[in-house]
């Protein structure tokens, strides 16, 4: 059955007819053709489908677009400047070339806007951590890292 | 698309008991990480859904003017890993909160749907146990209490009477933390979005010298057909000073006391020798906790 939803995209109010079956991932990529929204597993284990829900990260392919009626949603293509300058992350994600054949890219992109939205700094350690919710089978992870670092490093004495 | 074949959204426990009375064989559904996968896998067929997302008086934490600590069933993991009750009272708890899934899974996963699924590798479910964390169950009669060592019957069963009642609250009372000290041990094949191979939680209280234990619970997941304890134990280490015999006593009784079994995860033989190491570790970082020194 058709529902309709409304939403904020990318900072964009719409009102959408969807399929009450339908997860969050298809609506975004298929009706509005936000395609930086992977599908990968499509069991909440590899994270390419992330987006920010509220502002927090979470699994788009095990939510329900019903669910999200209301409610705010951030993918890369809101990240993006007019004028075309990139997010501190993504800029970041270019300098260290973190970047490989790029399938998590974007879902890995939205946990660092997150991380660099608590406007606190993190140790590598805890930068592992919380990435741990995202696969990425070309780089071994540590120019993730070192990307990361960049723009929310911390040093284990606290300097940065 | 997901084999559904309706969905609704609850705003209230009155609105989400009514629509489970209207559906027979709906299923409650809170950030859905279990309940889309068991659609994934063709468990879940043709599934009417009711949310209870929106239903407010079954979020958050708070202190009880008795000193219980009361947790929301929909409260997520993300927000009792950083909530400070919890962290100040039950610190335990906190760590195991933050053993689930994966930041995005901890997101939206509650702790209601963990203990709900009954699951027995459920990462809250030991410490709750160990910690004799009562449940408020509503339903059409009004609200019962069961302790959650009664709540499990089997593996994904409990005694929640699916289709007419909801979990609303896990209660910590004030006399099962205060002065109380906790541990929760995963053990995994990796550190993140992992299923327990084995859980293990120890709960203890020491004698005012801190030389002697006074009471101490002992918990394990994935050693059973359902979370448990381990009783017998518990009242063979009363009184025991903290010494080497202690920590022997406690792995010659917890294997007397648990039915692991061999599953594609892991052998029989692994969970066995996983349930004296994981018993031994938690019972030495809760001692710890509480300020003792095990002399062995």
């Amino acid at each position: 059955m058709i529902k309709t939803i409304h939403l904020t995209v990318n900072g964009r109010a719409v009102e959408l007819g969807v399929d009450q079956r339908e997860s969050l991932t298809d609506t975004l990529r298929n009706r509005l053709g936000l395609t930086s929204v992977k599908k990968g597993c499509e069991a909440g284990e590899c994270g390419a489908c992330t987006v920010l829900l509220d502002g927090k990260s979470v699994n788009s392919c095990i939510y329900l677009s019903v669910w999200a009626d209301g409610h705010s949603i951030l993918t890369v293509e809101g990240l993006t400047k007019e004028n075309g300058e990139l997010h501190p992350i993504q800029q970041a994600f270019v300098e260290e070339a973190a970047i490989q054949c790029g399938f998590c890219t974007p879902g890995l992109v939205m946990t660092g806007v997150e991380i660099a939205n608590s406007g606190k700094t993190y140790t590598r350690e805890e930068l592992r951590e919380l990435i741990s919710g995202h696969l990425c089978r070309c780089t071994g992870y540590e120019n993730i890292l070192n990307a990361l670092e960049r723009v929310v490093g911390r040093k284990e004495n606290g300097t940065l | 698309m997901y084999d559904i074949k309706e969905t609704y959204r609850a705003h209230s426990i009155e609105e989400a008991l009514a629509l489970l009375e209207g559906h027979p064989g709906a299923v409650l559904v809170n950030g859905g990480t279990d309940v889309m996968i068991r659609m994934k896998e063709g468990k879940l067929t043709d599934a009417v859904l009711i949310s209870i997302m929106d239903v407010p008086e079954i979020i958050g934490i708070s202190l009880r003017e008795n000193g219980d600590i009361a947790i929301g069933a929909g409260t997520c993991f993300q927000d009792i890993y950083h909530n400070e009750v919890i962290r100040g009272a039950v610190p335990a708890l906190a760590h195991a909160a933050n053993q689930v899934g994966s930041p995005q899974i901890r997101h939206v996963a509650t702790i209601g749907g963990n203990l709900c699924n009954g699951a027995v590798s459920a990462d809250s479910v030991p410490i709750l146990l160990a910690m004799n964390a009562e449940l408020e169950l509503a339903g059409a009669q009004g609200t019962r209490r069961v302790a959650l060592t009664q709540f499990h019957t089997g593996p994904g069963k409990t005694v929640l009477q699916k289709g007419r009642e909801l979990l609303t609250t896990i209660v910590i009372p004030k006399e099962e933390y205060a002065g109380r000290y906790g541990s929760y041990i995963k053990f995994g094949q990796r550190n993140a979005m992992e299923i327990a191979t084995l859980g293990a939680a120890v709960c203890l209280k020491l004698q005012a010298n801190k030389t002697r234990l006074e009471d101490i619970r002992i918990a394990f997941s994935v050693a059973g057909p359902t979370p448990l304890r381990c009783a017998k134990t518990e009242a063979a280490l009363k009184g025991m000073a903290l010494t080497g015999d202690m920590v022997k006593a406690l792995r010659q009784g917890v294997i007397q006391e648990v039915q692991p079994r061999d599953s594609w995860r892991a052998s029989k033989q692994l969970r066995l020798q996983l349930v004296k190491e994981l018993g031994e570790r938690a019972l030495r970082q809760a001692a710890e906790e509480a300020g003792g020194t095990i002399h062995d």
